[in-house]
């Protein structure tokens, strides 16, 4: 049998490109009958390229070349960053679209490929960014000491919760969750050390004397703060894509999903189910505190108000938007999730009750999310 | 401690538990006929509580000044809009997703208890803020020692201790309830025997939902204060409670309300700094129980649910 060409580079690149270009213009728009005519164009062209059947040769495009596409998108997000590198709040929002990313990144670690439930993802974040409060005010750790002190806080936090994760399953296993996501908000509000129901305040990144909060004038040009951010925030979540798809591409990942499929069957076959859901959980955890530690230096600000259930029910919609398992999928959600309510300011306060309806449509309608999970490819170049 | 004291923890500890109670047995209900967890559950009566209080707000303008016929519309109405809304969420929500993943089912009743907790924080006048609920009961006491005997939580108490005979002879006496049991024991076998099984799924949550309607008039008139974030804390604990006594059973459900309350006074008396870490103390023992006891203290039978 004659082995099949593989699917061209291009419709991928004009893909990222037409979609890249259309992220900056919807950044930049100003005005909300704009915003309003471009995310309606933006999902007529959607349709319309789903309908002539363009998106099937973007899919094959993206499956044969994901390197080369991968390393498209990080100049697509270079590109972004430096038509927007005075605009701090632009910068601002693409940090929190990448650092969310990161987070349901470990979420979808733990949800996508081992099944374990976690409705708590917004507390590990929290647990994170309250890290990286109290440790650059008490300490002198170098900060990004302190990036990964948060994850491993964060993944401590869990590992407390692993005995009833692990003991319960199914709608057990989410009560758990959720009371440890209640838990955690009641804990900061009444706990005066952390600074009770007001919050703390972060002090900014600073790595061998270089501080993240000036700006930079390199040769005349001057460069929002958030620059230096924004290079730490996509080296994390490049770093953290390319770990998670080689977890899922590799045995570990493997094992992950034949123990979400049928955890009976998985443990006939040897796997030690115990084993990989605290492998699981607690890796998705690790990731999900970095992220919430350098969001906390972001941001600078931390208060128990942004790490509710309510947040951690966003992060889970975005998963279950993007695709369960699908991270090229989550990046898609993460950018809808984090944007389109920033930017549409009347929708801003009415995007908790949005993202639940869109979820409940979702799971009426399209079960698998916009961007489903594609088999899994065991050798290069099969196609199922 | 002194016994006037203790008597009042004992009250307290009664009051909590009966509401608590009236939550898990929602929860059982419906693990019984639909082998589903419905997570909007605590929001349904925190909708059914604000409900009430909208009723109360309108008779109030409408010049009706008479207490009794207040509450007594209040809970009329609040119960019948909370049985239409249980009804329509298992109709177009929960039975469509009947083959899909249990995650499904599980992921789309949390989005709705979001929905509506979002509804009433958006949309009802003020709804972000804590609202005033009316005492509506007479508060006359009667103090024992340092026991303050209130009518109004001991008529509270006789109506919920009603309202669980009730629901207890309706099941156990009724046609309607043997239907009832019958689904929840096998659910082709009472197909065959030509029960109308959508019929007594539907029937079943508009009970359900009634009673998590009851519950809410009740923790407003109790607490004489509601918000629309009521829902999330008594769902959760609700539906502990009825994990504690075993999903499925209804004498489970009620023991396991009365114990988690119990565990709850306990903890606020024995806990030094109480009051503060209160919410703290009952979250942590619900994720001690869960993993001490998985499916709960009274283990599930599949042949005694219900």
């Amino acid at each position: 049998m004659a082995k099949k060409a593989r699917a061209s580079l291009w419709p991928g690149v004009i893909a990222l490109t037409i979609a890249n270009a259309y992220l900056i213009a919807l950044l930049a728009a100003e005005q909300q009958a704009l915003i309003i005519a471009l995310l309606a164009t933006g999902i007529a062209s959607v349709i319309a390229a789903a309908w002539l059947g363009l998106l099937v040769s973007v899919t094959a495009s993206f499956a044969d070349h994901e390197d080369a596409l991968g390393g498209c998108a990080i100049i697509a997000a270079l590109a972004t960053a430096a038509f927007f590198h005075e605009n701090h709040f632009v910068l601002l929002l693409v940090i929190t679209v990448m650092l969310y990313s990161v987070a349901t990144l470990g979420l979808n670690v733990q949800f996508g490929y081992a099944g374990v439930l976690n409705f708590a993802g917004a507390s590990f974040f929290g647990i994170g960014a309250y890290t990286s409060a109290v440790l650059n005010a008490q300490t002198a750790l170098p900060h990004l000491l302190v990036l990964l002190i948060g994850g491993f806080l964060a993944a401590l936090a869990g590992s407390l919760l692993l005995l009833p994760v692990l003991r319960t399953r199914g709608h057990y296993a989410a009560v758990v969750t959720i009371a440890f996501a209640l838990l955690f908000k009641t804990f900061l509000e009444v706990n005066d050390v952390l600074g009770g129901p007001q919050g703390l305040q972060v002090k900014g990144m600073n790595i061998l004397g270089w501080s993240f909060n000036d700006n930079i004038e390199i040769g005349g040009v001057s460069l929002s703060f958030y620059m230096n951010y924004f290079a730490v925030s996509l080296l994390l979540l490049v770093g953290t894509f390319i770990l998670v798809r080689r977890l899922e591409r590799s045995w570990i990942g493997l094992n992950l999903d034949a123990l979400r499929l049928d955890e009976t069957a998985a443990s006939c076959f040897g796997l030690d189910i115990a084993r990989w859901k605290i492998t699981a959980f607690l890796i998705g955890n690790f990731l999900i505190g970095v992220a919430g530690a350098l969001f906390g230096m972001v941001g600078g600000f931390v208060a128990p108000n942004n790490y509710t259930f309510a947040d951690s029910l966003i992060l889970v919609s975005i998963l279950l938007l993007g695709g369960i398992g699908n991270p090229w999928g989550l990046l898609v959600a993460t950018i809808i999730v984090v944007v389109v309510p920033e930017k549409l300011q009347t929708i801003q306060e009415y995007r908790f009750l949005l993202y639940a309806l869109m979820v409940i449509a979702v799971l009426l309608f399209r079960p698998e999310g916009l961007l489903p999970r594609p088999v899994r490819r065991y050798f290069s170049g099969w196609r199922p | 401690m002194d016994a006037g004291l203790f008597a009042q923890y004992v009250m307290n500890g009664l009051m909590l538990g009966m509401m608590y109670a009236l939550v898990a047995v929602g929860f059982t209900l419906f693990f019984g006929v639909l082998d589903i967890i419905k997570f909007s559950h605590g929001d349904v009566l925190m909708v059914g509580a604000f409900t009430a209080l909208a009723t109360y707000v309108g008779l109030h303008a409408a010049g009706m000044d008479s207490n009794w016929f207040n509450l007594v519309v209040m809970l009329v109405l609040a119960t019948l809009a909370m049985a239409l809304l249980g009804m329509v969420i298992a109709r177009y929500l929960v039975m469509p997703l009947r083959s899909a993943p249990a995650l499904n089912t599980l992921l789309i009743t949390l989005m709705l208890g979001t929905v509506l907790r979002e509804s009433v924080r958006l949309f009802y006048p003020q709804g972000a803020n804590p609202k005033p609920f009316p005492a509506l009961l007479p508060r006359s006491a009667i103090d024992i020692g340092e026991f303050n005997l209130r009518l109004d939580n001991v008529l509270m108490l006789c109506a919920g201790v009603l309202v669980i005979v009730g629901l207890q002879f309706l099941l156990n006496r009724t046609k309607l309830g043997l239907a009832i049991r019958a689904v929840a024991q096998d659910e082709e076998t009472a197909r065959i025997m030509g029960i109308n099984f959508t019929a007594v799924v539907l029937i079943t949550f508009a009970i359900g939902s009634g009673l998590a309607a009851f519950a809410g008039v009740m923790n407003g008139l109790y607490y004489n204060e509601i918000n629309f974030g009521i829902g999330l804390y008594l769902g959760v604990i609700g539906f502990s409670a009825a994990i504690i006594g075993g999903l499925g059973s209804i004498y489970g459900a009620i023991l396991g309300g009365f114990l988690f309350a119990g565990l709850q006074t306990v903890g606020t008396v024995m806990l030094p700094f109480a009051s503060a870490y209160k919410d703290v103390f009952a979250f942590a023992v619900v994720i001690a129980i869960m993993a001490w006891r998985p499916t709960g203290l009274i283990r599930e039978k599949i042949s005694e649910r219900v």
